[in-house]
């Protein structure tokens, strides 16, 4: 698979980023890219428990998992929905400008991911804030007075409320959490790119921060859904 | 190193390529990294092997006389957290797998080394927040901290001791990760995947449970920890929380992560009956295989260890045909096993010993893991000593023999001395005796219905003799564990220099020097030949080495 | 990599707006009764955004060995049995 070179030797020709125990530097960005996407079927794992708990007890509480749902503003919730699909654009671009050498493009892209990254971050801490305000956090003071929707008659379990609030938190917060790491790659990225060791021939960090990116976008489009969206028909 | 004066100047090599602590604390080189690990490993085996000795010398008599109710559940609890976290989970891929794998497919260095750097520090940042923990009081959950004793109960350290594993737990999945790239990626030319040691496979297949199952375990310690923490209370009770919730996402890892500690074990039996049948393994592609089966289907039968807890009686007939269908790759490993000795040219040296002990006590854990798979003796024997003799069968009679096994099968390859072979054979027939007399009475006990976790049987004193050979048979066990411990360290400074293949044995880890220079291999080989052509090895006069590159 | 061209990126401006349509589109079905169906349109709508993404955007479409698509199958398939087994449980509790 590799070539016949000896690997031990290093022409002076080659990137200086190709590291020793690579032969080529195909190899190594391969390696590279395998390994994030390894790493994403980890964080795919990680999350996956979260939402085998959500699941169990959606099935189990329906009612008062959408009672609780509908305290979240679904239009903020859309609309970070959005601006995550906006920035996993902008990443996409960044790559195609790492590759064509665009520098402009590429510095404008990240700048903008950081943007639509802080804006999520913005609107998500507002939701937080409303949520304390009305003391749907967990813990000692959580209280939840609501009927369970299609039934008027019908008073939501605080207590199965308080399981969706608490769901609610780990999920987004893990969520939120990792909107930060990405964050701070991107800044990297952006000092990296800054700097011009982004090029055509080596941009393997954007391509793989890219991809840490999109997978942050792709939890979300499943949290919206499943948090936001319960029986708003009702 | 300073030389002898009657032998020429030592030839430059990994071990002595650089001096210092920063050398080997900031060292990239695979090698070194995974003698880092043997060293931490070690240390962690002895603290577990402590808390082991406590509580075999609590039951030497039926009253619970030497220490307080608590602190025996302490110590079972840290017994276990120890020595499956800090232990059995890390050590052969940590060590043997950090060690080899790069050399058996012919490659410098594993795909990352610095993250492989990082995977170690991780599992001493673990393991020194266990120690804190440990030291501070401790946890006594059981090492399984099931909720919601562990969420609201109990009063101990439970989150820390969960960040702990956690931490390790990361650690884990990053050498999974490593070792997967590396053997994707890596692979010398002609090293085909058909010609790969069975070691590689087996470690492949472990990568994957580690990669898959670990984050699940991290998760469920985050949501305890909140719990404790933030009162997100998800498994309370009072709030409408399942505890079986807790149960089935630790199990989901738990279960698999037992095949994180086999599986690399039978790498090694692979590896080791081959070399001392001189024969190739019978079967090669079906013990291949049978690796990722037994990763793939370990993750289908968790709910096997919650049996009587709860769970619906359709899911529990489920979990308990799938159990036993996990069985069966396993079993067809040990049938090609033996079918590899049969009309081979058996060799007695000690790591074939420690591959004879792992044949048959692997077997005796196994079948009586089918035992367990059958709901009706399942409901019989849970929670009793039978479930411990099982699995002990397994990790200690299994895991821990191939690693020992292993261990001085490698043992010139990685230090460049020979470890004295008379005291090496006496030594795992100790630990062969040493364990049966430990384990094989708990067998009884269990059926006999002696409870696991109790520190008072003074209601059943009639179980005094099975528990009085146990803990013979564990001081036994202890001494047979010294003395590799004496010997090893011995020989770095006393042993005889190793040749470059003493076991004249297949494999390209064997073509490099004892113990190898930094990168491995002077040029890269290029492989033309199948895996274990021990035909061909031994067909030539004098051992030859095989033409590189 | 393969090589990128303009083609590309209309590819990607493209995606976007799907992706963008498919999350109104999400909005819109949850507001009409479908009675149980209401969960699986808005899960089927989520997996056809997240593949999009997978295969577009995270360039697994063009790429040239099946490995990372064994990669993401293995994966979701592992999270399916959690899923599944866990709902063997849960689901069937209340039968007898």
């Amino acid at each position: 698979m590799s070539d016949s070179q000896t690997a031990s030797v290093s022409s002076a020709a080659h990137n200086p980023a190709l590291l020793h125990h690579f032969a080529t530097e195909e190899q190594q960005r391969d390696s590279a890219s395998l390994g994030m996407w390894i790493f994403l079927s980890t964080e795919v794992m990680f999350f996956g428990g979260l939402f085998c708990a959500y699941l169990i007890y959606r099935l189990k509480y329906f009612g008062d998992f959408a009672a609780a749902s509908q305290t979240l503003d679904w239009k903020l919730g859309a609309t970070n929905t959005a601006v995550l699909i906006c920035s996993s654009l902008t990443v996409v671009l960044a790559v195609w400008a790492a590759q064509q050498a665009k520098r402009a493009v590429l510095l404008g892209s990240l700048v903008l991911t950081l943007i639509l990254g802080f804006a999520f971050l913005g609107i998500k801490s507002i939701e937080y804030a409303e949520k304390f305000e009305k003391h749907h956090v967990p813990g000692p003071t959580f209280q939840f007075d609501q009927k369970v929707p299609g039934h008027p008659d019908q008073q939501a379990s605080p207590g199965h409320a308080q399981i969706y609030f608490a769901l609610y938190f780990v999920m987004t917060g893990l969520h939120a959490l990792h909107m930060i790491i990405g964050i701070g790659i991107f800044v990297w990225l952006l000092v990296t790119a800054w700097k011009g060791r982004l090029t055509p021939e080596y941009n393997t960090p954007m391509e793989i921060g890219g991809l840490y990116w999109h997978f942050v976008d792709i939890v979300w489009i499943y949290l919206f859904p499943l948090l936001y969206l319960i029986d708003l028909h009702k | 190193m300073v030389t002898a004066t009657a032998q020429p100047v030592e030839r430059e090599n990994y071990l002595n390529k650089h001096y210092g602590v920063g050398s080997w604390l900031l060292t990239t080189d695979h090698k070194r990294i995974a003698l880092l690990y043997l060293a931490s490993i070690t240390f962690f085996f002895f603290i577990g092997g402590f808390f082991a000795l406590l509580i075999r010398l609590e039951l030497l008599t039926p009253a619970g006389d030497l220490v307080q109710a608590d602190t025996y559940n302490k110590l079972f609890t840290m017994h276990g957290m120890v020595m499956v976290f800090f232990f059995l989970i890390p050590s052969i891929p940590a060590v043997l797998g950090n060690f080899l794998v790069p050399m058996m497919i012919g490659a410098k260095d594993l795909a990352f080394p610095r993250i492989n750097l990082l995977s170690w520090y991780l599992y001493v940042i673990g393991g020194v927040m266990m120690l804190h923990c440990m030291l501070t009081g401790g946890v006594d959950t059981g090492w399984t901290f099931y909720a919601p004793f562990s969420t609201a109960y109990t009063n101990t350290k439970i989150v820390e001791a969960g960040l702990a594993i956690f931490v390790a737990g990361f650690s884990s999945i990053l050498t999974g990760l490593n070792f997967v790239v590396t053997i994707h990626r890596m692979r010398a030319p002609g090293m085909t995947w058909s010609r790969l040691p069975l070691f590689i496979w087996a470690h492949y297949a472990t990568s994957i449970i580690q990669i898959l199952g670990t984050p699940v375990v991290a998760i469920t310690i985050v949501l305890v920890a909140a719990e404790r923490t933030l009162h997100l209370g998800i498994f309370d009770p009072k709030l409408g929380g399942d505890p079986l919730l807790f149960q089935h996402l630790f199990w989901f890892y738990s279960h698999p992560a037992v095949y994180i500690m086999i599986l690399p074990s039978m790498g090694v039996v692979s590896e080791v009956i081959a070399c001392f049948s001189r024969k190739r393994i019978f079967g090669y592609s079906f013990v291949a295989l049978s690796s990722i089966a037994i990763a793939v289907f370990g993750f289908l039968v968790w709910a096997h260890h919650m049996f009587v807890a709860g769970i619906s009686v359709y899911a529990a007939l489920i979990f308990s045909l799938l159990s036993y269908s996990v069985a069966v790759p396993s079993a067809v490993k040990v049938f090609n096993w033996t079918a590899t000795l049969y009309k081979g040219s058996i060799h007695y040296e000690a790591p074939m010993l420690y591959a004879f002990g792992f044949l048959g006590l692997f077997t005796i854990g196994g079948l009586t893991g089918l035992f367990l798979a059958a709901l009706g003796i399942n409901v019989h024997v849970t929670d009793t000593y039978f479930v411990v003799a099982h699995f002990h069968y397994i990790m200690v009679g299994g895991a821990l023999m191939g690693y020992l096994g292993g261990m001085h099968f490698w043992w010139p390859k990685i230090s460049g001395k020979l470890y004295p072979e008379g005291w090496a054979r006496l030594a795992a027939l100790i630990v062969f005796i040493g364990f049966n007399l430990t384990f094989f009475p708990q067998f009884i006990l269990g059926y006999l219905g002696m409870p696991r976790r109790y520190y008072d049987y003074s209601h059943m004193p009639e179980f005094q003799v099975l528990n009085v050979l146990s803990t013979a048979g564990a001081t036994i066990l202890g001494v047979g564990y010294l003395l590799p411990m004496i010997y090893f360290l011995w020989s770095m400074r006393y042993g005889k220099p190793a040749p470059d293949n003493p076991w004249n044995a297949a494999g390209l880890e064997w073509q490099t020097a004892s113990p190898p220079t930094t990168f491995n291999f002077e040029q890269e080989p290029v492989v033309t030949w199948e895996a274990y052509n021990y035909e061909e090895i031994d067909s030539v006069e004098k051992p030859e080495v095989h033409v590189v590159g | 990599m393969s090589e990128h061209s303009s083609s590309s990126l209309t590819t990607y401006v493209v995606i976007w707006l799907i992706l963008l349509l498919g999350t109104a589109l999400t909005v819109f079905a949850a507001r009409i009764d479908l009675g149980p169906f209401n969960a699986a349109v808005a899960l089927t709508i989520a997996s056809v955004k997240a593949l999009l993404v997978v295969l577009f955007f995270m360039h697994v479409k063009g790429a040239s060995e099946k490995l990372l698509k064994l990669v993401v199958i293995s994966t979701i398939f592992f999270l399916f049995i959690l899923l599944a087994l866990s709902m063997a449980d849960y689901g069937t509790r209340l039968w007898s």
